[in-house]
Order: structure tokens, then sequence, then C-alpha cells
């Protein structure tokens, strides 16, 4: 009996402190890590999408809340003196887990303007061509937000990548999902950025 | 107290290196091993978990129930990962993308339970410390010699910090790619492995 006790007591008081450190660490690191992100993923990115954007996407960004959770939103001036906006959603069920997209849009007429791979976990010279080679995600630029941008096989438009259609699938999917919050969003995003 | 310091510490850098002598923890030793840099990475993550888990087990070991002692060092290893985890994420966050699930993997990584059973729940704080350091040290050496073998022949350089090269090949350096790739890490271990012993025989 006397043993039960002690071990019930000491895993419970193990466990108990084990959390409460954990959720010290995370609430310190949390501001930082956004930051790591921030700089070390979606900047580059930003920067693609937008080359010759007029003002600073980055610094402008703002939050615009979804059902999970808040976005950030990237707005930026083009040079035709239009404005546009880039967001980041995740593509489920890439080779090596979700594919992050990064999708800019002109908000003038719903079109895309450029889309780049963020983060990703998939095969070298293969799933991770998404990110190292242009080539496939050019296909989604001036195409509308309200095209079917699936892959050719499920009757879209897009051609997946030859050895990495599982990648190709998660980017179309993370499209899909971009053109969800685009629909669903977009009066809330023209009201943040007047 | 000091000599057998001194040993315990030391004992890890060759005696009982964790790849190649004690052939634990391979996961890892074959899988971020292609660069240096993510070698280095993973052995200072590593030493860090074992210096801290080896301290926390060597302290509590008189109040660990012997029963449940394996679902006690696994939450105290887990914390520490997951620390090391958020610290990575916060600070070198390139290196984190590199290593990706290695990182939360090194709960598993049969070393660091392997060194709080067989070593910090029988001896003191001091001691163990020692353990887990040399050991943690050993196991970064090893990773890091492993991957600029594997590097040097696979990429034609020795990458040590998020792009710092100091090392690179002529360029009529052909990259012999097998190396980088998995096979590559098995052929590479068993040659470093044997030539280890070939050292050892003596």
């Amino acid at each position: 009996m006397r043993e039960m006790i002690s071990m019930i007591v000491v895993l419970t008081v193990l466990t108990s402190v084990s959390g409460f450190l954990l959720s010290t660490v995370q609430s310190v690191t949390k501001e930082p890590i956004e930051i790591a992100i921030l700089n070390i993923v979606q900047a580059p990115a930003i920067k693609e999408i937008f080359p010759e954007a007029e003002n600073d996407p980055i610094a402008e960004r703002f939050p615009i809340e979804t059902e999970n959770g808040p976005i950030k939103i990237f707005p930026a001036k083009l040079a035709d003196g239009n404005t546009a906006i880039a967001f980041e959603t995740k593509g489920k069920g890439g080779y090596g887990g979700d594919v992050g997209f990064m999708v800019g849009i002109n908000l003038e007429n719903d079109q895309i303007i450029a889309t780049r791979v963020t983060t990703h976990s998939e095969t070298p010279g293969f799933g991770a061509r998404a990110k190292d080679d242009p080539e496939f995600v050019s296909q989604f630029a001036e195409k509308s937000m309200s095209d079917n941008l699936g892959l050719k096989s499920s009757g879209g438009s897009i051609d997946a990548m030859s050895g990495a259609t599982v990648t190709s699938m998660a980017i179309t999917l993370a499209v899909k999902e971009a053109q969800r919050l685009y629909k669903q969003l977009k009066p809330e995003i023209l009201k943040q950025i007047k | 107290m000091a000599q057998s310091l001194a040993k315990e510490f030391t004992k890890g850098l060759w005696a009982e290196i964790p790849p190649f002598r004690l052939v634990l923890g391979l996961c890892p030793v074959l899988a971020v091993t292609t660069k240096v840099e993510n070698g280095l990475g993973m052995g200072i993550a590593t030493t860090f978990v074992l210096v801290f888990s080896n301290l926390l087990v060597s302290l509590l070991r008189n109040i660990i129930p012997s029963k449940v002692r394996i679902a006690c060092y696994i939450v105290i290893i887990a914390t520490f990962v997951t620390i090391v985890e958020l610290g990575m994420q916060a600070l070198v966050y390139p290196l984190f993308l590199k290593l990706g699930i290695f990182i939360p993997l090194i709960v598993v990584n049969c070393i660091v339970l392997g060194r709080a059973e067989a070593f910090a729940s029988k001896n003191g704080p001091v001691l163990a410390v020692a353990d887990g350091l040399g050991i943690g040290i050993g196991f970064t050496l090893s990773l890091a010699a492993l991957a600029a073998v594997r590097e040097l022949l696979g990429a034609g350089t020795i990458t040590i910090w998020n792009g710092v090269t100091i090392f690179e090949m002529g360029v009529n350096f052909q990259p012999f790619a097998f190396m980088v790739q998995a096979p590559g890490a098995f052929v590479a271990l068993g040659l470093m492995l044997a030539g280890m012993n070939l050292i050892g025989k003596k």
C-alpha cells in the first residue's frame, strides 16, 4: 500500500512540475519563435512573390481571425497602383508532412500573382523540387482565385511534378484552402487595408 | 574522487564512445550526418538533454520507486527534450528545420535512457553530470567525424555552422553522391567501426 501511494505521489509531482516548467518555457519562447519563422521562412517567400512592392509587406502585416486561429496577412502596394495581399496556408498530406504555401493575390482582379513553398519536409530531388525549382509553382501565376486549381487528374488545370504527385497534391490542397479563406475573408481584409 | 570524475568523463570520449563502442543511438547517427553542422547541432542538443536528465535522475534516485522508474525517467527526458526543441526554434531556427523530427526523437534515443538507467540511477549527481557530459561530447564528436567523412566525399565540402564552409574541394571534384544518401551512412559507419576496432585491438 505504501509503495503504491509513493508511486502515485512521485509520478504526479514529477509530471506536474514538468508541465509547469514546459508551460513557462513555452510562453517565454513563443515570441522569439514567431519572429524566427517570420524572418527565416515567410520573409524570403514574400520578397520573391512581391519583388517590386512599394511598401514593406512584412512590417505592415496584420492578423485576421479565422476559425482555426489567426493568420498573418501581408499587404503589398504593386507598381501599377493596385493592392495585393499574401498569406500562408498548410497543404495537408505531403510525402513528409504538411507543406506550407504562400499565395500572393491581386485584390483588384482576384488573380494570383505568384506562389512559393515556405516549409516542407519532402524528399530532396523529388518533392523538394517544389521549393527549389519554381517551375511547378509558377503554374499558379495569373490564375483566378475562383478557378479549379486542382491537378489535371482531378479535373483542374495544374500539371503535377513527375515523380512527386503526393507533394503536388498537397500543394493544390493548400491552394484550395487559400481560395476558401480568401473568399471568406476578403471583405474583412479590404476593411483592414483602408 | 577527482580521479574517478576524470575517468567517468573520459570514458565517453574513447572507451565507451556511444555509436562506435556502445553501438547505441544509431538512428540519428545514420540520419542527420549528411552535413557536419547537422551532426554538431544534433550532438549538442543530445548533450544538453543527457547532462540534465542524468543530473535529475541522479538527484531523485532515492525517491523514485523502482517499479515506475522508467516512466519517471521518460518524463524527465521528455521535459528536457521539449525545452531543447523550443529553445532551438527560438534561437537557431534554420538548424531546427534541418534536424526536424530527430530533435523530438531524442526522447527515445537509447543513449539517454541507457545512461539514466545504467549510470545516473546508481551514482551521485556530480559523477552523473561528468558521465553525461563525457558521453554527450563523445556522441557529438562521433557525429561530426562521421558527417565530415560523408560530407567530404558526398558533397566535397565541410560545413560547420549555418553555411560556414571551412573546406571545399577543387572544381574538378566529382561528388560521390552515394555517401550523402542513406546507404552511404551504413558503409561509412561500418568502415569507421572497423577502423576503431583495429586501433583498439592493441
